[in-house]
């Protein structure tokens, strides 16, 4: 059994991915995510792995194209702008159906924002994280233990399906410390990727890495391939937690570390009577839309939490489908929502029933 | 007291966030849930430093502590910041070497301790924090001495265990104040 130690979220993102059979991470400082860069480089070089920072964002994510090109497990970080600059190379992982692992830990927008916790970035995650049709799988981890059990699904989920990973932390997290045990499991035989760009040592044909296809019904044959995939996904890795959602009169939906807040407020106001409840998407995408259809038929309301201005409320309204109404309570950057905050719009929605 | 909600704030280098981390790896070591959380946002530019420390037999919901039940100020303008957000009947521990000002509130328990003074007097210079972790045990007792003790030799690196002896000392000064 591995020892309960205290982390920061960033470097226990760090230290799982290492655990998760990445040797090899590419990055570019910037707050309040470089803990996760500071401890890779560190620790990299004494296991034989490479860290390397570039000379910037677009470098370090073309780079992590490159190491994925040859079927090896990387990763690279960075706080929202900085994944702005990488979403050109997100695309064209997506494109080349290349798996890959990449953190962001977000912070106040648009522009340089600011440095503290946010989740603006939810609408770039899930709707564009580069150009093109295109998903990337994206994990959205609540405390410092989940965000280092969802590393090692991620990778796998990635390579199962080929694609990029990207978990979407805040700041929050990042900076925060809480117990962790960090498993040291066996390390785990991973399979064989047939794809990658490795050396063929004129034993088969070569394997060719791309995303550009000019002729239009190659390019359409490809991308109606990657989208049936993408149903697939749908289908079978949503994850969530419903907290007291079965009875549940009024639901909030939210991730992250806004949810612990919601969680605080639910847990309040039950004590006083309020039929209230937490759906909390784990995934971001694949949304888990069934668990939303799940709490329809107690519910007479939802209301979405988050530290944005209202961007997941889209997937929720989406999910409802106009079955419910959906109300918003959140903050921007910076501004961590309070139990107290949520409690009283819990039971505003609660009217004067209690 | 049930759960520690506690900030700790002073200057950058007086170890404000080290003793958080005492603190809360105190509690894991006593198998409680904890959560330490630093400011990393423009004040820490201003060259104050302050964290959130929670301790508490449930799962935290939220590290960032917005009205504490603990307070401990190391400067005067952290005390400013703080003192009207402590919950009434929360305690505020002030190292009174540092801060010449006495809390107006008579809603709160205020203890007034010298630590930098005490710490320099006994050639603990540099250990006024631990002095007053001491003082906040035995007030709270939020940890055993004996936890205390497995904490100290957990957070002092293993090549510089010789530094144990001299924090112990800090934290039963402030607990025998």
């Amino acid at each position: 059994m591995a020892e309960r130690v205290l982390m920061k979220g960033n470097e226990a993102l760090a230290e799982a991915a290492i655990q998760a059979g990445c040797r090899n991470f590419f990055g570019y400082p910037i707050t309040p995510q470089t803990e996760l860069a500071a401890y890779m480089a560190k620790r990299m070089p004494k296991i034989g792995g490479t860290y390397l920072q570039a000379e910037s964002e677009v470098a370090a994510i073309n780079m992590v194209l490159g190491a994925a090109s040859t079927g090896v497990r990387v990763m690279t970080s960075s706080s929202s702008p900085g994944i702005s600059l990488k979403t050109e190379g997100i695309s064209y992982m997506a494109g080349s159906d290349l798996p890959a692992l990449i953190i962001n830990v977000q912070r106040g927008g648009p522009g340089l924002g600011g440095i503290q916790p946010s989740q603006a970035d939810y609408w770039q995650a899930t709707r564009a994280p580069g150009h093109g049709d295109l998903h990337v799988l994206v994990f959205a981890p609540s405390s410092v233990q989940e965000m280092v059990d969802l590393v090692s699904h991620a990778y796998d989920t990635a390579d199962k399906y080929r694609m990029p990973a990207m978990i979407l932390a805040d700041g929050m997290l990042g900076q925060m410390m809480e117990p962790v045990v960090i498993g040291q499991e066996e390390e785990k035989e991973l399979p064989e990727k047939e794809w990658a760009a490795n050396g063929h040592e004129f034993k088969r044909d070569h394997n060719i890495i791309n995303s550009l296809y000019l002729q239009a019904q190659d390019l359409e044959r490809l991308v109606k391939e990657r989208f049936e995939r993408y149903e697939v996904i749908k289908q079978n890795e949503a994850m969530c937690e419903n907290y007291m959602v079965d009875d549940a009169e009024y639901v909030i939906v939210s991730y992250g570390a806004t949810s612990r807040i919601c969680k605080a407020a639910v847990r309040e106001a039950r004590e006083q009577g309020i039929k209230a409840g937490l759906i909390r998407p784990i995934t971001l995408w694949p949304f888990p839309t069934e668990d939303i259809i799940k709490s329809i038929p107690n519910a007479k309301k939802y209301l979405c939490v988050e530290m944005s201005m209202g961007q997941m409320i889209d997937d929720v309204k989406l999910a409802l489908n106009g079955a419910r109404e959906c109300d918003f309570f959140g903050h921007t950057g910076g501004i961590i929502p309070t139990p107290e905050e949520v409690l009283s719009e819990i039971k505003k929605m609660a009217g004067g029933e209690k | 007291m049930k759960d520690l909600n506690a900030i700790l704030a002073g200057f950058g280098g007086q170890g404000i966030l080290f003793m958080g981390k005492v603190i809360a790896y105190s509690g894991l070591i006593d198998e409680k849930e904890v959560s330490w959380l630093p400011s990393y946002g423009p004040e820490m530019r201003g060259g104050t430093a302050n964290c959130s420390v929670c301790i508490s037999d449930d799962p935290i919901c939220s590290p960032l502590v917005i009205n504490p039940n603990v307070l401990i100020a190391m400067n005067l303008p952290s005390l400013d910041k703080f003192i009207n957000d402590v919950q009434p009947g929360g305690i505020v521990i002030i190292d009174s070497t540092l801060v010449p000002k006495k809390v107006e509130r008579d809603d709160v328990t205020v203890v007034y301790i010298p630590a930098t003074e005490m710490a320099e007097k006994n050639s603990l210079k540099g250990l006024a924090n631990i002095i007053l972790i001491g003082k906040l045990m035995q007030m709270t007792n939020f940890c055993s001495m004996e936890v205390m003790e497995k904490t100290i030799q957990k957070v002092v690196p293993p090549r510089k265990q010789h530094l144990v002896e001299p924090n112990m000392k800090a934290i039963k000064l402030g607990a025998e104040f």
